[in-house]
């Protein structure tokens, strides 16, 4: 552990909150032989030590947004027609689609949701670690080997010395999605992005990797990006929340306030269908309708098909209003309760 | 590990009965008698008896059968009826000719085709790709003999810069062994890269899409050391088979290119054993390549073992 911060020391916990670790802006993004975008226009925001979860339905455009903030996405599948990105101080163009590989792994890092393909079958795991570590530091393989050891003792893997030499095959999904987790913060990143990493786990699992993302978050003062489709993951660990639908950021804000009030009418629809166990059983509420695809998406507001308070004005792009404390939603009629009662 | 390649070598044994059984049977059935090839003018019936006789084929069948095998378990497959040399030591004087070539080729075949696979999988549906396809393809369509033809009327009649034929033994002159072979070598090998080049392109066209790539790039590894370990590592399984199998392939079937250049090796023996109804000789020869067969099956399931983590220990 202490060898590990002795390395890099965590970002600085007093330093200005104005100034973000990861900003992205007006990011758009389209597969290609395909005429309309998949994730179109959306900003984020993530600062140290801020756990920022984008939630949404599958096919919403949220892992390919991850992908692509990784420079991970193959160009030959995807283009980027529009975005910016800035990381720590430094600007990257999104659109030329060829970010530094010195970052990834090293001061940004991910971990994936299928644990049981995401390591190297051929390999053993102190020497996936390790590479990752002789990438981006000028060290021995030995002293590599030592911090993977370290790393993995973070994580809670029992006996980390022995398990070094395993091979993934050896291990369960909990233990590899450690193994990854340990494989991604090797190098003391300042920023994680975690695409659904509990996704593929069992319940019980699900919750100690959860615990111990945050743990290391915490400890580690780590930006976060957790992508996800689970609003218990997102009640669980969030600081903030963005909830995308149909490739747009329909409503974001402080955890408890999106929570507490949520103002777009999808957002609304996402937390009705959760079940309580506090209050009379009632049937659980549904969002009515299918995402539409890409290419029935209607123009405008990209939730009108499905959305119950739909009118000719919505046919309009939305833009994001400002609720207050933070707390943004891409609603014409927001705030919501008062404007449709006056509709009403 | 050496428990696992006894028991694939115990597995060998029912087969390599099975192969002696077939090939016995075989020579046993084909129409001809070797007694009338062998006496040429000669149809003295006691001259063909006598023959018989010393060749004990008048024994039943099944006793010939055990005669044959119990002989070719001390080493002993007979005598050409033909030239009235040991089997073996007929054998013996062409396989090392066979298996230089056949080493010669696999080497062109490696060093071509599997650079040429994994390039065309990585740029995929690019002009690079749709180039090594073709040329690929073409390798494929193009018959031995004709490119052996060719590459003779140019590179040693033209140009006169290899020999056109013939054979030197590597331990008589190691460098002029070599450049003899290596048209041969290269007809035989280009065949084989096409192949190799196809299954590589397909086995890491599958490889490069798989999670732990993605890992391996995620972690901020160069390209470079993503495909040629990450992938390159998964992806050679199929690889490794299929090398063996063409291995054998080529020191069975190298008979058309031996004619061209002249090589005295393997394939001219079989073809002028099967001739001339020489029994003893083709029998060797069909024993020694299945079983030659069978051991470079062994070294690929060994090496596939060696690659792949989850079979070792089982």
């Amino acid at each position: 552990m202490s060898n590990i911060d002795a390395h890099r020391s965590p970002a600085e916990p007093d330093a200005p909150a104005t100034t973000p670790l990861l900003e992205v802006r007006n990011f758009s993004l389209r597969f290609r032989g395909q005429s309309r975008d998949v994730v179109s226009g959306i900003d984020l925001r993530v600062s140290a030590g801020e756990i920022l979860c984008i939630v949404g339905e599958s096919g919403c455009g949220k892992s390919v947004t991850a992908m692509a903030l990784m420079g991970l996405l193959p160009p030959d599948a995807a283009e980027i027609p529009s975005g910016s990105m800035v990381f720590e101080q430094t600007s990257y163009d999104l659109t030329r689609q060829v970010l530094p590989a010195r970052l990834r792994g090293d001061r940004m890092a991910m971990i994936f949701q299928e644990p049981m393909t995401s390591l190297n079958p051929a390999f053993r795991i102190g020497d996936q670690i390790a590479e990752a570590v002789m990438q981006h530091t000028d060290c021995t393989k030995a002293e590599a080997m030592q911090r993977a050891g370290d790393m993995l003792e973070q994580v809670g893997i029992p006996a980390p010395r022995q398990r070094l030499r395993e091979y993934p095959h050896q291990l369960s999904g909990g233990m590899r999605q450690r193994v990854m987790i340990a494989m991604a913060l090797v190098n003391d990143p300042a920023l994680l992005i975690a695409d659904e990493p509990t996704t593929a786990l069992d319940v019980t699992i699900q919750a100690q990797i959860l615990d111990l993302i945050r743990d290391l978050q915490a400890r580690r003062n780590m930006g976060t990006v957790m992508i996800t489709h689970d609003l218990g993951v997102v009640a669980e660990l969030a600081t903030t929340v963005a909830v995308m639908y149909g490739g747009q950021i329909v409503e974001r804000g402080p955890v408890s306030q999106v929570f507490d009030d949520p103002q777009h009418p999808y957002t609304i629809g996402l937390m009705s269908s959760v079940p309580k166990l506090t209050g009379p059983r009632t049937r659980l509420t549904t969002v009515p309708g299918t995402v539409p695809s890409i290419a029935d998406m209607p123009q405008g507001c990209r939730f009108q098909s499905r959305c119950p308070f739909a009118t000719q004005d919505c046919n309009t792009v939305p833009a994001m209003r400002d609720m207050g404390a933070d707390h943004e939603v891409a609603c014409h009629y927001a705030p919501l309760d008062s404007n449709i009662s006056v509709v009403a | 590990m050496l428990s696992f390649i006894l028991r694939r070598l115990l597995i060998a044994v029912p087969t390599i009965i099975l192969i002696s059984v077939f090939v016995f049977a075989l020579q046993k059935l084909l129409p001809g008698d070797p007694v009338l090839a062998m006496a040429g003018e000669e149809r003295d019936p006691e001259v063909l008896e006598f023959l018989r006789e010393k060749y004990r084929l008048n024994d039943p069948i099944p006793v010939q059968y055990f005669t044959w095998i119990t002989n070719a378990m001390r080493g002993d497959l007979g005598i050409s009826l033909r030239t009235n040399q040991p089997v073996l030591e007929l054998i013996g004087q062409k396989l090392p000719v066979t298996i230089q070539l056949a080493v010669m080729s696999m080497i062109f075949a490696l060093v071509i085709g599997i650079p040429a696979g994994i390039l065309s999988a990585v740029k995929k549906g690019t002009v690079t790709d749709y180039v090594a396809n073709v040329v690929a393809l073409s390798g494929l369509s193009i018959p031995n003999f004709w490119l052996g033809i060719m590459l003779i009327l140019l590179v040693s009649v033209k140009w006169q810069l290899l020999p056109a034929s013939g054979y030197v033994p590597l331990s008589e002159d190691f460098g002029k062994s070599i450049t003899t072979m290596l048209m041969p070598a290269f007809v035989l090998g280009t065949a084989l890269a096409a192949t190799l080049m196809r299954h590589t392109r397909s086995a890491m066209l599958g490889v490069l899409k798989s999670d732990y790539v993605r890992t391996a790039r995620a972690k901020g590894l160069t390209e470079r050391r993503v495909v040629l370990k990450h992938a390159f590592r998964n992806a050679l399984t199929p690889i490794v088979t299929l090398t063996a199998l063409l291995f054998g392939e080529l020191v069975a079937g190298a008979v058309l290119t031996e004619q061209i250049f002249t090589i005295p090796g393997f394939g001219k023996l079989v073809v002028d054993a099967v001739f001339n109804r020489d029994y003893a000789v083709v029998q060797g020869i069909v024993l020694i390549t299945a079983i030659g067969f069978i051991f470079m099956n062994l070294i690929a399931d060994v090496l596939y073992v060696l690659l792949n983590p989850r079979l070792r220990g089982q």
